[in-house]
């Protein structure tokens, strides 16, 4: 303090910081500098890439089709398999008798000819997902402690469990279920392992990252008191963790029953065949008929489980 | 066993390139009311955690009675965590959990895994964790989430739950740092009432002179890690302090914002 007043107006402090303040602009403007080039580079490296992919899966492709008066020339194939996509949608649209009300009823029977057959294979797509929610459920629970870096017992423990989460999640549900129906047979038991175990593998890593956030001081308590690894876990961890679980859950639930829905493809039970069968048969109306059946009740189920997600934050926030 | 006491010889803990203990021998009677000071970064909480075992001597060893504390493992490790209880800075309480439960973790060590899992405990255990809340005044939050009592309160949960351990040593590791001058000396009572009721021994590492001064009858003072004073309070006079830790690291003491007694002495 002293020294300032001591010093006067020509002070070495003033002329120290003036200086400081010039070397700040130095650096500043390199900083700069430096933070366009990185940008620039890294632009023309996107587009580069961009370009060089697009080109690669066929975006610049052109194809020949039949125009009006039945000759045929090139198109880009973008406009070209938009004209095909009408007349999917044209195909998929039933003939439906607006006319009186009992013709109407009529035609929707006609179109939806298959209802109950339809609905029965939806809830089993349904009861698949379930059962394989709470098979990932319990299985990732139990993985994500010693996959949680803060929380795992020992180092080996820790990779064993991470690559085998790793592993089940990276496989894709069609794969594994290809696997399990040539073990089991084809069936809805194939259709839950598949669907369980990917989830197990998504819902671990999921929950190890929010054991990896959980504040370690109140494990450090059940520790001191002699709690063994399993106490710490149970005491200390899990109820920092259980509102997240329920959340990543009930979406996972979510994406199980679309998932669910698509393994039927290989035969892996639920809705899925009469999908592929229809796409097969070319029985457009069939197919637009399920996809109806299947949007409102995914709606349903998303809509339903987002009020009990929310509904279960609520009453996280208010205790 | 019951009236064995407590030793350290030459303990001693590095963390890479810092001593934290440093040869500490220190033999602690049964039933004596210990203070630990030092300043920051002395080592009185590694201190701690070494008699605990919460981790692990470089060199040297604890002992109580004839049991070497530091060649446990397993059950025998969890039984004298248990027997030794200890109590934190920041209360370490599961915050999500009601204040009974909390309780009763103290008595997890030793119990059967699907009954700790499921949180069933018996009629008696509950009375345990019943009786000792009441000891500390907190019967009425028994219900209540350990997240939504006061610091004060909560570190009184603590102790509770360090009770229900039927400890035979209680280690406290700057129980009052974080709490106001109030809630400290509540705190600062409930250690005495236990040692004096229940014979434990307590060892408690404190940031203020005149709190050590007030509670304690014996007070060890550590500066990097090694013993630099051991003796009664009266004996750790402010010149003595003064010799150890230099003037200012006298200040520092007394100046400490959590104090049990407003100090109107000015060391100057
Ligand atoms: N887990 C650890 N890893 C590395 N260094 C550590 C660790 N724990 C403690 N130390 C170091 O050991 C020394 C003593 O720390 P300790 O926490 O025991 O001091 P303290 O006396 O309790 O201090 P405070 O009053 O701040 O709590 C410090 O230099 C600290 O940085
Ligand atoms: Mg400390």
């Amino acid at each position: 303090m002293a020294s300032i007043t001591e010093a006067g107006p020509s002070s070495p402090l003033l002329a120290q910081a003036e200086s400081s303040i010039d070397a700040f602009e130095r650096e500043f403007a390199q900083a700069r500098r430096r933070s366009r080039r990185v940008w620039l580079i890294g632009t023309v490296v996107f587009l580069a890439l961009f370009f060089l992919t697009t080109w690669f899966s066929g975006f610049f492709d052109v194809r020949m089709v039949t125009l009006e008066d039945g000759s045929r020339a090139p198109r880009w194939v973008i406009p070209a398999g938009f004209s095909l996509l009408d007349d999917f949608v044209v195909k998929m649209l039933p003939t439906l008798d607006f006319s009186s009300w009992p013709g109407f009823w009529a035609s929707m029977d006609d179109w939806f000819w298959g209802l109950e057959k339809w609905l029965g294979l939806l809830l089993e797509s349904i009861l698949i997902a379930y059962m394989a929610t709470i098979f990932g459920i319990f299985f990732g629970f139990c993985l994500s402690f010693p996959a949680s870096r803060n929380l795992a017992p020992n180092n080996f423990v820790y990779h064993v469990t991470r690559r085998f989460l790793e592993i089940s999640r990276t496989v894709p549900e069609l794969v594994w279920a290809l696997i399990f129906i040539f073990m089991f047979g084809p069936g809805p038991m194939a259709g839950v392992l598949a669907v369980g175990l990917h989830a197990q593998g998504a819902l671990g890593k999921l929950y190890s990252e929010a054991n990896e956030n959980i504040s370690m001081r109140p494990l450090e308590g059940v520790k001191a008191a002699g709690g063994s690894w399993f106490d710490q876990v149970r005491y200390g961890a899990v109820p920092q963790v259980i509102p997240n679980i329920i959340s990543y859950s009930l979406l996972r639930f979510e994406i199980n029953v679309r998932a669910s829905s698509i393994i039927g493809f290989v035969g892996a039970g639920g809705i899925g065949k009469e999908f592929y069968t229809a796409l097969q048969l070319q029985e457009y109306t069939d197919l637009s008929a399920i996809f109806i059946i299947f949007l409102v009740t995914i709606g349903i189920i998303d809509w339903g489980s987002e009020k009990l997600r929310h509904r279960i934050i609520g009453l996280e926030g208010r205790t | 066993m019951e009236h064995a006491s407590l030793r350290l010889e030459n303990l001693t803990r590095v963390f890479g390139q810092t001593t934290a203990v440093d040869r500490v021998s220190l033999d602690i009677a049964p039933g004596q009311f210990v203070g630990v000071i030092g300043r920051s970064g002395a080592g009185k909480s590694t201190l701690l955690r070494l008699i605990n075992r919460l981790i692990d001597p470089t060199d040297g060893k604890v002992t109580f009675g004839d049991t070497d504390v530091t060649t446990l493992k397993g059950r025998a490790l969890r039984e004298w965590r248990r027997d030794c209880a200890m109590i934190f800075q920041q209360f370490n309480l599961v915050e999500r959990l009601d204040v009974l439960t909390n309780v009763l973790v103290g008595r997890l060590a030793g119990r059967g895994f699907l009954s700790s899992m499921a949180m069933q405990f018996s009629d008696e255990e509950r009375t345990m964790a019943i009786q000792a809340l009441d000891r500390l005044d907190l019967v009425p939050q028994a219900l209540q989430r350990a997240g939504t009592l006061s610091g004060g309160q909560q570190q009184r949960v603590a102790i509770a739950r360090a009770l229900v351990q039927n400890p035979r040593i209680m280690l406290a590791d700057e129980p009052i740092a974080s709490l106001d001058p109030g809630n400290a000396t509540r705190v600062m009572e409930a250690l005495r009432t236990i040692n004096k009721e229940d014979g434990l021994t307590v060892l408690v590492n404190l940031h203020t002179l005149d709190t050590a001064r007030e509670y304690c009858d014996r007070i060890v003072a550590m500066r990097a890690g090694r013993v630099m004073f051991d003796g009664t309070a009266v004996q750790l006079t402010d010149d003595v302090v003064r010799d150890i830790y230099g003037s200012e690291g006298l200040e520092e003491f007394n100046e400490a914002v959590t104090s049990t007694a407003a100090r109107v002495r000015e060391t100057a």
